[in-house]
């Protein structure tokens, strides 16, 4: 007997035939780029709710773009932080010395050093203008791309390349893939290749947070393809259930690999209104504006520090280099997209503020420049020194067993043995870093 | 080539040698081709053909809603896959990574697997899950793992691995084929070219490999038989994927006079083949590279002992990665390499 699922059944033929819908973007490579359909609205013509307001009063925020900066390059309206200059200046620091480490990164995987690496060019703000609003203390669960928060944080150079590199200084322990930074003291939490899985573990640090009377909030950072993960929206149930002191940043950078946006749903409505749903608060941003970036964050925080409720902010960017080291955007997307972007490039927007009140000029930004690519420069050469990835040879063996389990079972106590013995075999007793 | 292989190739064999990245196109080509209701899906698998190129060029040949990209949503994609199924297609999901079927997992386990159980044959899943797994490539802790057997431990799934071009498309147009729920798991260390298990020796390219002698067209092989690799007096290899090569370039240069079986599909399994060899050898070493407590090892090693019991000389052995997380920059202490495969043969023909 045939399986019945052998025939599946078929609509009558005087009904329409009923057609799939696949999204393309509107633009692929050599094509044209228009833009011109982005309804990116006036710089300081959003309202700016009480922090406390009820998440019905604002659904007009999550299709709108929150602008602070205009074309004028300067701040309007009432979602302008009034920052001043000295922060303003700190902030485009972060930025340029985000860019000149992931340009030197970026080059030292092509030279070998290191297996993978990661830019954010073209992010920066979401991540160094929106951490610099929160406390040094609030826990981040940070997504792969947020290198500008450790940076912003104060994080030594020297270890990220450490850990890169997964050489003898790294505090991983060369296990995790090079980006996949982890700094409990900067209150930056352990990144997982695996998408998604930050955002409710997020909402559970904000949880406890809450049921122990601490003060401190926890933020996320997810791409706008991996909403689409189921985490993402248990998070999202959790955020909003228990009111917990959270704010999950959707950083929508158009491009999730090879597949745009509309693979996680954004033909249809924003990603900021995803929030709507569940209740939570939602914002959507120009993710290429760090003050309203800043704006944002800080609104939020103050929101969810006052008990009054989770945030899910999207941050409505550009994601201008390609996805990793990995993989040549040139195969997939217009090239023209980066030129065209209608938000800018977010440090350049920065500076020209800064030009504009008369707080920064061309040369103190090219010395600017100058002084983070040299000083990235000499980090890395010292970073150098402790090695780069090769074929493991630069942790000793013994840390491959440590950490699985807290303390050492005879299993792998007979597995390390195991280990030891075959890297004498391979390199004699005098091999490396037994 | 084995005779039994040969037998199977129904169309005409040229000398042709392609990749495996290479033959898991064809198959899937050839399939989309011949059968209207294959679908293949999956993140970044339409216009950009996959990140190891694997669905190159299927799109633009078949169609966006033949060949399409997917939500990051692994438990959608396979859930959506069994939707599919239900229905009367015959979806070819793509999961990125091994690594990142995790989410999927209820959808596989819960619902695919048992959907032909639960409803009495009334509705199947015929879907085939290609991801790519194992190390090798630097991939880190979240890009590296062998989740074999966690699929075989469950029933109603069945769970291929390929080691040569040449298999990759029969064995993938056989799942496709196939009316019950497939996981074909695509080692992506031999993507381009056999590996000896030596990384610090240049990997000969699959171009000049006579095993990716692929001929053109359809030809299918069979689920649930071994492929006999080498043909020995000594000793039976057991292994699958990348670790057949290993073990076949470890046996080599210590000279032994192995049999080695590729078992090419887990579950089910070819036991006949595998019985018939320890009859003959009387020792059995085991080598996967997946983590070694619970591991397939384990399975294997129990069904030799207790099927082949009265023949063996020595205890059955397994040789495979180590109980901790792939780690990035000790990969190759990890692997388990032709030290760790000769020591336990040097033991085991001692014994
Ligand atoms: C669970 C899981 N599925 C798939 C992948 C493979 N993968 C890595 S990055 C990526 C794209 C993510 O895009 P998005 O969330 O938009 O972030 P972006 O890279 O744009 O910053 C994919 C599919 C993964 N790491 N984890």
């Amino acid at each position: 007997m045939a399986d019945p699922a052998d025939k599946p059944p078929r609509g009558g033929d005087n009904r329409p035939a009923l057609a799939l819908h696949v999204p393309e973007p509107k633009s692929r490579p050599g094509d044209p780029v228009d833009f011109s359909d982005l309804d990116i609205g006036e710089a300081g013509s959003q309202p700016r709710p009480d922090e406390g307001a009820h998440p019905s009063e604002m659904t007009g925020l999550a299709y709108d773009l929150i602008r602070v900066l205009g074309d004028d390059d300067r701040a309007h309206g009432p979602w302008d932080p009034k920052l001043d200059p000295e922060t303003l200046r700190t902030m485009l620091r972060h930025m340029a010395m985000t860019r000149a480490f992931d340009e030197r990164m970026f080059r030292g995987q092509r030279q070998g050093k290191t297996s993978f690496y990661m830019k954010c060019t073209g992010e920066e703000a979401t991540s160094i203008a929106t951490s610099m609003a929160l406390a040094s203390d609030d826990m981040v669960f940070p997504s792969y791309r947020q290198q500008g928060i450790l940076i912003a944080r104060g994080y030594p150079l020297i270890e990220m390349i450490n850990q890169i590199y997964s050489n003898k200084g790294d505090k991983l322990k060369g296990r995790q893939l090079p980006i996949m930074y982890s700094s409990r003291e900067h209150s930056f939490f352990s990144i997982s290749g695996n998408l998604a899985t930050q955002t409710p573990q997020a909402v559970g640090w904000a949880m406890a947070s809450a049921i122990k009377g601490d003060s401190r909030i926890a933020a996320t950072w997810v791409g706008e393809g991996s909403t689409a993960e189921g985490d993402f929206h248990s998070a999202c149930t959790f955020a909003t259930v228990y009111n917990a002191p959270v704010i999950l940043n959707v950083i929508n950078n158009q491009w999730a690999i090879s597949s745009f946006s509309g693979f996680a749903g954004a033909e249809r409505t924003t990603f900021a209104a995803r929030a709507l749903g569940y209740g939570l608060a939602g914002l959507r941003v120009d993710g290429n504006d760090p003050l309203a970036c800043y704006a944002s964050q800080l609104w939020a925080a103050n929101r969810a520090r006052a008990n009054k409720g989770p945030t899910l902010i999207e941050y409505f960017t550009y994601r201008a280099e390609g996805h990793s080291t990995s993989d040549d955007p040139s195969g997939y997307r217009s090239a023209q997209e980066r030129e065209d972007w209608p938000l800018g490039d977010p440090v350049k927007r920065l500076r020209d503020h800064l030009i504009a009140i008369g707080e920064w000029d061309e040369d103190r930004q090219a010395a600017m420049d100058k002084e983070c690519a040299e000083q990235v420069k000499e980090v890395t050469k010292e970073a150098e020194k402790n090695g780069i990835l090769g074929h493991g040879l630069h942790q000793p063996f013994r840390t491959m067993f440590e950490d699985v389990f807290e303390e050492l079972p005879w299993h792998l106590k007979e597995q390390a043995e195991q280990a030891t013995r075959e890297r004498i075999k391979k390199f004699g007793e005098k091999g490396p870093n037994r | 080539m084995s005779a039994e292989a040969k037998q199977d190739v129904a169309a005409e064999t040229t000398e042709r040698r392609i990749n495996m990245i290479e033959a898991i196109n064809e198959a899937l080509d050839i399939m989309l081709e011949r059968d209207p209701d294959v679908i293949v899906m999956g993140e970044d698998v339409g216009y950009f053909g996959g990140v190891f190129r694997c669905t190159a060029g299927l799109q633009e040949k078949h169609g966006r809603t033949r060949v399409f990209d997917t939500p990051i949503s692994e438990c959608g994609i396979i859930g959506v896959a069994v939707g599919m199924g239900a229905y009367g297609l015959r979806p070819v999901p793509e999961i990125q990574f091994a690594d990142y079927i995790y989410p999927g997992l209820d959808q596989l386990i819960s619902e695919a697997a048992r959907l032909r159980y639960r409803s009495a044959a009334e509705f199947i899943a015929p879907m085939t899950v290609r991801s790519p797994f194992g190390g090798g490539i630097f991939g880190g802790q979240t890009h590296s793992q062998s989740p074999e057997s966690l699929f075989t431990h469950v029933s109603g799934l069945k769970t291929v691995i390929p080691s040569t071009p040449y298999d990759a498309k029969g064995l993938l147009i056989a799942a496709i084929e196939d009316n019950d729920p497939v996981i074909f798991f695509e080692p992506k260390r031999i993507y381009n070219g056999p590996f000896s298990g030596f990384y610090d020796r240049p990997v000969e390219p699959w171009k000049k490999h006579p095993q990716s002698v692929v001929p053109e067209g359809y030809y299918r092989i069979p689920l649930g038989k071994a492929r006999l690799v080498a043909e020995g007096e000594e000793l039976t290899i057991l292994a699958y994927g990348t670790m057949v090569h290993v073990a076949e370039a470890v046996a080599k240069e210590k000279g032994v006079d192995a049999d080695i079986l590729d078992l090419r599909t887990l579950v089910p399994l070819d036991i006949e083949a595998v019985e018939k060899s320890v009859e003959k050898t009387g020792k059995c070493l085991i080598v996967h590279e997946a983590t070694r407590t619970s591991g397939f090892g384990a399975e294997l090693s129990a069904l030799v002992t207790e099927r082949c019991f009265y023949h063996l000389e020595a205890p059955v052995t397994r040789v495979t990665g180590f109980d901790t997380p792939y780690p990035h920059s000790l990969e190759w202490a990890y692997f388990p390499g032709p030290v760790r495969i000769g020591e336990a043969i040097d033991k085991i023909l001692k014994d």
